[in-house]
């Protein structure tokens, strides 16, 4: 990797290529694309074309028929999905989205616009399935299907975080991530994929939970956790697992187990529902909320999102919390009570600590956890001691999929305000509905691929910094797993001395918990005061 | 294709239309430009219209998915952001308004810019709104003013408009404020294509085509008005006898340069339902901005949702039981 300031050093938003964009082939240098799919992980889903290959090879070894099974797909989508056969047609090009996408600001190349990562597909819209491109061709801008555009979709598809930014500014509310979606889901027809996606998926498939671990491990490492609580804390609290008859199942990404700063905030779910004593459980089998589905089909959605209401009725509870998770909670809101509702077997959702009924969530039964959590503070039914994160000077990462999705804004921010004492918004173009994504979400935070995602990850980064330099920020708070660990290595690479975490390791810090000793440590051990005091709240 | 051959293709295009309706007029007659094609633009027109609406709206929406640009709404004491987020069908109803008669998205628009450091800043950037809003409006009034010829009495509303319209012309005396407030947003529209590197880069010829001829058409249209008059009163016979099914040319002859006019409306007619254009029937049809957010609150129905293969929690637990006892995990099977 280059040095911070060396990166962008030749990348230049206005200076264009000197061909046309429709004659230059996708360039897979290296840093900037994602390894295949292993073919285990294929053959385990039971999708197309199992076989070793690399996208930096001439040969990608495709079935003969490939450009009939991909328009076949394109055909069978446009009449399913009103939304793709719509944003196919209405574009004007008036470029208001082009320069949103973090990774064209990032990177500079034009087929990062998502104006023109659209018409990487209506190109060959154009030529197959409409009269006007038919007749005119390249002159109606309209191409053929070739090896070298399928290459290009592999490259430019997987460079979309699938973030919807850009929807926001377009006039038609075209949405490049739902073009972007169905994009993936054509080249699955054909076995391109990637492996950062594919493997998640296979292994919540299989285990639950997206690195595969099998429920013992799982509670191993749920018991870490207790341990290290009852270290920091005094307190031991007790860990529901498979518990038949709670009231609430807890759902959460699995990326908080395992991985520092994740499992911070786990820890303080835990903690939480403690103090709490919730009626709730943990569940070995519905142990992933994220939903690498999102990033490879619809029906993969459907397939792995199935688990939290098969569990949800097995286990006999009568609602659901959500954990801090970007992606999962898009699949919740947009997808899951569509495809494998209704939850009539569960009741509306009412917090059997305030009251409260979330009439949000009559229908899919599940609450997220900062709607549960603000209404618990607003009805003070939390001691808190904010002074304790007074080391932190905060800012907050509206993820993506939160934010643009479900328009979870300021339930976020309110337990925040309630939990620390310096809270400093980022510049209001790059926060809420106009946030900037890590760069690493939709299956693309692998390593291979951090270039791509250091490039991608600057208009974040950017306003981290602003917000640093101006008002000494030192945590970037984030209400989703792929942040947590993606986001890490961005604020090591672009904003050095600015730590990630999430909401409810913060509400942690400051809760205090009946019984607890004269609490000195933060969940990470680190004292609450800092060695020498600064005066300057 | 070179950004520039998209350019001057779409350009070649609209002068031989111009040149085939100013030379043919002569040739083949008044009655092929006066009468017959307009006719055959008008079906075409209204055909394609309706039938790229069907088209559209047959094609099943199977889930939820609007953008949301707001608060939802959850609990009672946040406040929640109905009209960009909304909740309810007035929210969606007044989302939709804002964004079609105001262009609301376009208005958030912004500018990024890439500076050494690296640092990224972003400017507002509303001319393009503005553009967008003096063309669509400035259209909007021209077609509007355009029913004088077409009703007979002319509607007291029509009548407003035009002496409005025209109580400018004393300032501007070649002009109505009309016109120049399309010309000037539609050139704005056409130099910001060109200028903008990225916008030249992913420009088609579709995309300058439609910008010619409707300067094309504004063009003749002052040209007609203020240079080469032509006879108003033969255009309202003609007009009214198009309307009304009788159709006829009029005693008096009308200059070739209505003819001109006259074709380039035709065409624009028979472009529209194919191109992009339709974006203003898509607009109301667009996920993302004409559904509620309230996912978790309604049922919503997919009409094609399938059964598809999933791994069971006996399957789950056949994989794992041994292991799942040895940890203290309730299993169901012994
Ligand atoms: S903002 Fe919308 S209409 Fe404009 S170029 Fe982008 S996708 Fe097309
Ligand atoms: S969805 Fe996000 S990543 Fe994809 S094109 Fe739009 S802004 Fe870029």
């Amino acid at each position: 990797m280059p040095k911070p300031e060396d990166l962008l050093i030749d990348t230049d938003l206005r200076t264009m290529p000197a061909k046309p964009w429709m004659e230059t082939r996708a360039n897979f240098r290296d840093g900037t694309y994602s390894f295949p799919g292993a073919p285990k992980n294929l053959k385990y889903l039971g999708l197309a074309n199992p076989r070793e290959w690399s996208p930096t090879d001439e040969d990608w070894k495709l079935p003969d028929n490939w450009q009939e099974i991909i328009l076949k797909g394109f055909k069978e989508r446009l009449e399913k999905y009103r939304s793709f056969r719509l944003f196919m047609d209405i574009c004007v090009r008036c470029g208001a989205c082009m320069d949103k996408c973090h990774f064209f600001i990032g990177s500079g190349d034009p087929k990062n616009m998502p104006v023109l990562r659209a018409e990487l597909m209506r190109s060959v819209y154009r030529n197959d399935f409409t009269t006007m491109g038919r007749l005119l061709g390249r002159l109606g801008g309209a191409r053929e299907l070739t090896i070298d555009v399928l290459k290009e979709w592999f490259y430019y598809f997987f460079q979309c975080t699938e973030c919807r930014r850009c929807s926001v500014f377009c006039p038609y509310g075209i949405d490049t991530a739902e073009v972007t979606m169905i994009g993936r889901e054509l080249l699955n027809l054909v076995g391109l994929n990637i492996n950062w996606v594919i493997e998640p998926a296979a292994n919540c498939f299989r285990t639950g939970n997206h690195l595969g671990i099998p429920p013992h491990g799982l509670t191993d490492m749920w018991e870490f956790m207790v341990d290290d609580i009852e270290d920091l804390t005094g307190v031991k609290i007790d860990l529901p697992v498979n518990k038949k008859g709670a009231e609430i199942l807890f759902v959460t990404p699995s990326g908080d187990y395992f991985a520092d700063p994740g499992t911070y905030t786990c820890m303080g779910y835990m903690m939480l529902f403690h103090e709490l004593g919730l009626d709730y459980t943990w569940s070995t089998y519905a142990s992933e909320g994220g939903n690498f589905g999102l990033f490879t089909s619809h029906e993969m959605i459907k397939r792995l999102n199935a688990k939290i209401y098969a569990e949800a009725k097995r286990l006999g509870v009568k609602w659901i919390i959500g954990g801090e998770c970007g992606h999962m909670w898009r699949v919740i809101h947009q997808y899951m009570e569509t495809m494998n509702g209704p939850a009539d077997f569960l009741e509306e959702p009412v917090s059997p600590i305030t009251g409260t009924k979330f009439e949000n969530a009559k229908q899919t039964k599940m609450v997220h956890i900062t709607e549960f959590t603000s209404d618990l503070i607003k009805n003070g039914k939390l001691k808190l001691d904010p002074s304790r994160n007074d080391k932190f000077r905060v800012t907050y990462h509206d993820s993506c999929n939160p934010a643009r999705a479900a328009g979870l804004l300021d339930e976020p921010r309110y337990v925040i305000e309630n939990v620390c004492n310096n809270f400093f918004e980022m510049p209001e173009n790059t926060i809420r509905e106009q946030t900037f994504c890590c760069a690493g979400g939709a299956g693309l935070g692998n390593d291979e691929n951090m270039e791509m995602r250091m490039r991608g990850g600057l208009p974040r980064a950017n306003a981290v910094r602003h917000v640093r330099d101006k008002h000494d920020v030192n945590r970037l708070l984030c209400m989703c797993a792929i942040d947590r660990a993606t986001l890490t290595a961005m604020m090591h690479y672009w904003a050095p001395d600015v730590e990630v975490g999430g909401i409810h390791e913060l509400l942690a810090n400051a809760l205090i918990m009946e019984g607890e000793n004269e609490r000195t440590l933060d969940l990470r051990g680190e004292p609450f005061k800092e060695e020498e005091e600064s005066e300057d709240v | 294709m070179n950004a520039w051959t998209s350019l001057f293709s779409a350009l070649f295009i609209v002068i031989a239309l111009v040149l085939i309706s100013w030379l043919g007029v002569g040739v083949a007659g008044t009655s092929l430009f006066g009468i017959v094609i307009p006719y055959i633009a008008i079906a075409i027109f209204l055909l394609g219209v309706v039938a790229r609406i069907v088209q559209w709206a047959r094609v099943p929406v199977p889930f939820r998915i609007p953008t949301t640009c707001g608060q939802g709404k959850s609990l009672p004491w946040i406040k929640a952001d109905n009209l960009e987020s909304p909740y309810n069908t007035w929210g969606v109803i007044g989302r939709m308004a804002l964004e079609v008669l105001l262009f609301r998205s376009l208005f958030r628009n912004t500018r990024a810019e890439l500076w050494p450091g690296p640092n990224v800043t972003y400017a507002s950037a509303k001319w393009l709104w503005l553009a967008g809003m003096l063309f669509h409006y400035g259209f909007l009034i021209i077609v509007l003013r355009h029913l004088r010829f077409f009703i007979e009495p002319v509607p007291s509303f029509v009548e407003a408009i035009s002496s409005v319209d025209g109580f400018f012309q004393i300032l501007l005396p070649t002009v109505f404020i009309s016109d120049a407030i399309f010309l000037i947003g539609a050139t704005y529209l056409f130099l910001r294509r060109v200028k903008i590197p990225q916008l030249r880069y992913i420009s088609l010829p579709a995309d300058y085509f439609p910008l010619f001829l409707l300067l094309g058409i504004a063009i003749s249209g002052v040209l007609m008005r203020n240079v080469w008059k032509v006879d108003l009163l033969a255009v309202k016979q003609l007009a009214l006898g198009l309307v009304t099914f009788h159709p006829a040319m009029p005693e008096a002859a009308i200059g070739p340069i209505f003819f001109v006019h006259l074709f380039l409306v035709s065409v624009l007619l028979v472009y529209l339902p194919f191109s992009k254009i339709m974006h203003f029937g898509g607009v109301f049809l667009s996920p993302t901005r004409n559904m509620a957010n309230v996912n978790r609150m309604e049922r919503y129905v997919n009409p094609w949702n399938y059964p598809v293969k999933v791994h069971t929690y006996e399957e789950y637990e056949d994989d794992f039981r041994e292991k799942m006892k040895e940890a203290g995990i309730p299993v169901e099977k012994e």
